[in-house]
């Protein structure tokens, strides 16, 4: 900082120490010690905030089949619906705190590839998984269900307890715990950017030849563009819809919108599979047995498995009867 | 008009609003009949067979009154809350195909292609999710402010919206905007390769107005937790100084309370910062002596650099600009005159001056910034251009008031690589070919 600023910032808080007593008599009340601790959930690196508490590799794994392999697979390598959690680390990166695959690999990122921090996964498993029902689970259940993850990457072994006396121990076992750096400028407003150009305004020194353009089949990836832009104005959308009838825009009905709210449209769509299968499929499929709607109501509330592939559903037991008995239909008839 | 092969250009005064892409189409492809017999038939009833032969009356729009000018309006408050006119549907945000697989945890880009000035309408406002979206009670909302505090408190939206407002222009930019092009062009139009960034006016509570009224602990403070009410529960490490500077807890955005989208009825602003910290649903603000390392800054919000190792931290997006009109994915009507206009901003203060290329970057032309020019917010800039109908590279390059010089992608590459992900803030390239057509692509 040059002794100008200095100067200024020293001005600055000459100023503003007069002001800083303001006070606002009314507003607020103070917090109990009951609310806080119902809010103050987060945990940091140097494990502040760890509740006590202990899981097993062994009591993880009935959790982690019914409540995290929907999403992230049975070995927490699927990169389905979220990016893989684990895979890409070896007993020599957990030896060296460092993943040789971020220099040399361009592979897919798993998280254990990247996170350097055991506290980070106990954080988020805790406030925000199952992604369905987050903070659901006990401090027990998370402490399981991490176990289970650090053996599926190898990190702990298949007997192993977690627990808040021993995540120092594991941390220093996590193998990319040395992969972090903090020396650069986009951490302070004032920081000093590591890029520099310069602006030349005259004949200056660049090819000005196209070194990447946008693959011809992927031009109409993005839907049809004309319909992107404005009718009027100086210029059009290209036509990208390759003849293709332009899609119609429906009214959304109630029970969409019901499917929608109840969080169903996360892993189907009408005419497509996302996690599971599009609802057309299921009609396809099902509209003529008899019977169905019961057995399908059954399979909603309970959840299951089989049917369309390994990707279970999870149970949605939030759902009433007549929500289930109507979203049924409403998918048999043709989810319209 | 001369007429020259393959350059497009319309022969007469061809009604606009009636030259859809078929007939654009049939322009650059020389057809020029069709369009005539296009005209013809649009005037054939005031004209009759005189327009056919060329002698031009006039066009319908003018000679024929329509229903609009001769009939009977909709009446006030037809429409409760307003909306855009039909005919503006199609700039709407999007998702990007195939970047996200559930909805829920996903990404809507604002349509930057037909956007004006600098203020983006709530409804057309990025939408990033992590656990989805909640229309959450505003009476049943509570802030809690604690941890390194002398007197830890709760406050109701009542007890926000009584203390002193401020009202203030900020730009919001996710981090990974423009990501997809680190490697090379990935996506059509400016909606995707720019859309994740906003920018309204907030208004809301200074957060260092909360943080002295708990009294903060001045000595150790030395960041702040802020966490939001939703499932995910978001939480980012805001480092003091950047508290106590000109970070809000806002409740409005552009004149009326927050959009759900964005994190109704509070949020919290931080200039500068890129998106995913400005925490909606805000439910927590914590003080702390040391950063927390969430799961958006140890996981995922790292830009991996070529030694294998991540950032940790990147949080300030870097000036940058952006031709938005002519953009990828358009194509211009003819030759002649042009208003290129586009965006420029810088998350370390305000956007000093933009340039703008039409060679590819071989020589600049500085471009008419429109006021206002605020920091850490966008700044709108528009410069004349008559294109002769030749192929050209167009690109725009922003300086901030730091004396900062946005880069071009090769010079990015070489410092960072191609697999970092955020904060790409490179020069970008549209190229117009002969035929009027303009996409995305990468020249330096």
């Amino acid at each position: 900082m040059s002794r100008f600023s200095n100067a200024a910032a020293a001005f600055a808080l000459a100023l503003a120490i007069p002001f800083a007593a303001q006070s606002f008599p009314g507003i607020g009340r103070a917090a109990t010690p009951a609310e806080i601790a119902a809010w103050d959930i987060d945990v940091r690196p140097d494990f502040k905030g760890l509740p006590r508490g202990s899981g097993s590799v062994a009591k993880g794994e009935p959790l982690w089949e019914a409540k995290c392999a929907s999403c992230h697979g049975t070995f927490a390598e699927s990169n389905e619906v979220f990016a893989p959690l684990v895979g890409g680390t070896t007993k020599a990166d957990i030896e060296a705190g460092r993943v040789k695959t971020l220099v040399t690999g361009d592979v897919a990122r798993t998280t254990f590839m990247k996170v350097a921090t055991l506290s980070t996964l106990w954080d988020y498993i805790n406030r925000a998984m199952p992604w369905n029902a987050p903070k659901s689970l006990s401090t027990d259940e998370v402490y399981s269900v991490l176990a289970y993850l650090l053996n599926l990457a190898d990190i702990v072994p298949a007997d192993f307890v977690l627990s808040n006396e021993n995540m120092v121990e594991v941390q220093k076992r996590l193998p990319n715990r040395h992969g972090m750096q903090r020396e650069h400028g986009l951490w302070d407003v004032k920081g000093k950017p590591d890029v520099r150009n310069v602006a030349c305004m005259r004949n200056c020194p660049v090819s000005a030849v196209v070194a990447s353009a946008l693959p011809e089949h992927a031009k109409g990836a993005h839907g049809n563009l004309s319909e992107q832009n404005r009718p009027v104005g100086p210029s059009r959308g290209i036509d990208t819809s390759a003849g293709k009838a332009p899609a119609q825009v429906a009214a959304v009905s109630a029970s969409l919108a019901l499917a929608q709210a109840r969080g169903c449209m996360a892993c189907h769509a009408v005419d497509k599979r996302v996690v599971g299968p599009g609802f057309a499929e299921i009609a396809a499929k099902y509209k003529a047995e008899a019977g169905i709607e019961a057995k399908l109501a059954a399979k909603v509330k309970a959840g299951g498995v089989g049917a369309w592939g390994a990707i279970p559903m999870p149970p949605n037991a939030s759902l009433t009867d007549d929500e289930v008995q109507g979203l049924v239909r409403w998918v048999l008839s043709g989810a319209r | 008009m001369p007429r020259e092969k393959p350059a497009p250009g319309r022969i007469q005064p061809a009604p606009e609003g009636f030259l859809g892409p078929t007939h654009i189409e049939a322009v650059r492809k020389g057809r020029r009949g069709f369009l005539k017999r296009a005209l013809a038939s649009a005037s054939a009833a005031v004209a009759g067979a005189a327009a056919a032969q060329g002698a031009f009356k006039g066009e319908s729009e003018i000679l024929e009154l329509p229903a609009h000018t001769k009939g009977l309006g909709q009446p006030v408050a037809a429409r409760e809350y307003g909306m855009p006119s039909q005919f503006e549907r199609g700039l709407q945000r999007r998702e990007s195909p195939g970047l996200t697989r559930v909805s829920a945890a996903s990404v809507s880009f604002a349509p930057l292609q037909g956007m004006f000035g600098i203020i983006t309408p709530s409804g057309l406002h990025f939408e990033r999710h992590h656990q989805g979206w909640w229309d959450i009670d505003p009476a049943r909302h509570r802030l809690m402010v604690m941890g390194l505090v002398k007197q830890a408190k709760v406050f109701t939206m009542d007890d926000l919206m009584r203390l002193p407002a401020v009202s203030r222009m900020h730009f919001i930019e996710c981090g990974a905007n423009t990501g997809m092009e680190w490697g090379n062009v990935a996506v059509p139009t400016v909606q995707y390769s720019h859309g994740m960034i906003s920018c309204c006016e907030y208004t809301g509570v200074r957060l260092s107005t909360l943080l002295d009224h708990c009294g903060y602990d001045r000595k150790n403070g030395k960041f702040v937790l802020a966490e939001g009410a939703d499932g995910s529960s978001m939480t980012r490490t805001i480092p003091m100084d950047r508290a106590l500077d000109d970070v809000m807890v806002a409740y409005a955005m552009n004149g009326e309370m927050l959009r759900p989208e964005n994190g109704y009825p509070l949020r919290l602003v931080v200039p500068g910062v890129q998106g995913v910290s400005w925490v909606k649903y805000l439910r927590r603000i914590e003080v702390g002596d040391k950063e927390w390392a969430t799961k958006d800054e140890a996981i995922h919000y790292m830009d991996l650099m070529p030694d294998g190792r991540h950032r940790q931290y990147s949080s300030i997006q870097e000036c940058k600009s952006v031709v938005t009109s002519p953009s990828g994915g358009q194509t211009l009507l003819d030759k002649g005159y042009y208003n290129v206009t586009g965006l420029a901003w810088s998350g370390r203060g305000r956007v000093k001056r933009v340039d703008v290329s039409f060679d590819g970057g071989r020589n600049w032309r500085t471009a008419r910034l429109e006021g206002p020019v605020l920091s850490k917010c966008l700044t709108r800039f528009n410069i004349d251009w008559v294109w002769d109908g030749s192929p050209s590279v167009i690109q725009s390059r922003a300086i901030d008031d730091t004396g900062y010089v946005q880069p071009r992608i090769d010079q990015l590459r070489a410092v960072r690589g191609t697999r970092s992900i955020y904060h790409n803030n490179a020069i970008q390239s549209w190229k117009v070919a002969a035929s009027g057509e303009v996409s995305n692509v990468q020249v330096f």
